[in-house]
């Protein structure tokens, strides 16, 4: 398995101009994007509505389609929106990939496990069925770094399914560690740089 | 002596023209039962790309991801799923200050009488719960109310609602 901060730094170093879209354990202050990240002004950390950090990848996507989207889901979050992989196959934008971060959990509340997550659950097949462009898998670090670029030459709607260790959170929400920036103010400075402001 | 009964109604013209007039780019929309005849009408407009969507709480997050792109979406739902899309508005359009028109089917409405629909009943309420504001558009002499809520929603960074009252005639 992958480690979280080692699956966001591959995919924050191959970035290049594109938007990032994380939630969860993939957004984690201490182990996700954040803690790795080299253009902060281009990554959109979406925790508030769940399971929905997909739908706004797309609509991103869709308004901006000479850049690349991608979005840092988790099983559990994809789980609660399972429609959003038809919504996203629908419009097939040719710029956006889809990580799934697959630790088996919902990690942030305690580490209970997922329902489907002995083995009952085929992501790579859901992604097919849905109707994604393309669809990889990757169970380790050193695949998975020779691997993103054939990932990212792909045309979307890409779905890449990532074996992660689980990082559990135990701590009461109100004691762990915050972000720097509110989710209004990452909306606030993604919409300027994207409208060429920064 | 004969009297000539006379019901304005609203035209799904009237709304695609208001949708026009605000410079709208993409309906992010899920089919209710008052908008098939809009749903003709704004596929044949090729300024409005419509985006379907599987369930209504995704409404607002593809219309959030659209606005941080630089586009300029209208949400087009029934107000049963303005229920389902709870996490969604209060996540997104509310904690993120999003300049957002809803334009919502008012199902259960009772200009007509009363009715058992729960969908009537609880809708109003819940948007004063939210904060949000709305307004109503029944007829096409309603229909400028969209501009108006386009132009606070803007004016405010806040969703504001439309329920759209009357089914729409051909």
């Amino acid at each position: 398995m992958i480690t979280n901060t080692d699956a966001v730094r591959v995919i924050d170093t191959n970035r290049e101009d594109a938007v990032i879209v994380p939630t969860m354990n993939a957004g984690n202050v201490r182990f996700g994007l954040p803690s790795v990240t080299s253009n902060q002004n281009l990554d959109l950390p979406i925790s508030g509505a769940m399971g929905k950090a997909s739908n706004v990848g797309l609509g991103i996507a869709l308004a901006q389609p000479g850049r690349k989207v991608m979005v840092l889901d988790g099983d559990g979050s994809l789980l609660m929106n399972l429609g959003a992989l038809v919504t996203t196959s629908t419009k097939a934008p040719k710029n956006f990939y889809h990580f799934l971060f697959n630790n088996g959990v919902y990690a942030v509340t305690g580490g209970q496990p997922i329902p489907g997550s002995e083995g009952v659950t085929d992501w790579e097949e859901i992604a097919r069925g849905a109707g994604y462009a393309a669809v990889f898998s990757f169970d380790n670090l050193e695949d998975f770094t020779t691997g993103i670029s054939e990932v990212l030459a792909a045309e979307g709607p890409v779905f890449i399914h990532l074996a992660v260790e689980p990082e559990i959170e135990n701590t009461p929400v109100q004691f762990r560690t915050r972000a720097s920036r509110t989710a209004q103010q990452a909306y606030e400075e993604v919409t300027a740089a994207l409208a060429g402001d920064n | 002596m004969t009297t000539e009964v006379y019901e304005s109604v609203l035209h799904p013209g009237s709304l695609v023209a208001e949708l026009k007039k605000n410079d709208v780019s993409h309906v992010v929309w899920l089919p209710d039962s008052e908008t098939n005849f809009l749903y003709n009408m704004m596929m044949e407009e090729p300024t409005l790309d419509l985006i379907p969507v599987c369930r209504e709480g995704e409404t607002m997050a593809v219309a959030a991801g659209l606005w941080v792109g630089g586009a300029n979406p209208v949400v087009l739902i029934q107000n049963t799923g303005i229920f389902e899309a709870g996490d969604s508005i209060r996540g997104l359009c509310l904690d993120l200050n999003q300049p957002l028109v809803m334009l919502v089917g008012y199902r259960g409405w009772t200009r007509r009488g009363p009715t058992p629909d729960s969908a009537g009943r609880f809708i109003e309420h819940i948007l004063h719960a939210w904060g949000i504001n709305y307004y109503l558009v029944e007829t096409d002499d309603d229909a400028d109310r969209i501009s108006i809520a386009f132009d606070e929603s803007k004016r405010l960074n806040r969703p504001v609602a439309v329920l759209i009252g009357t089914e729409f005639g051909v």
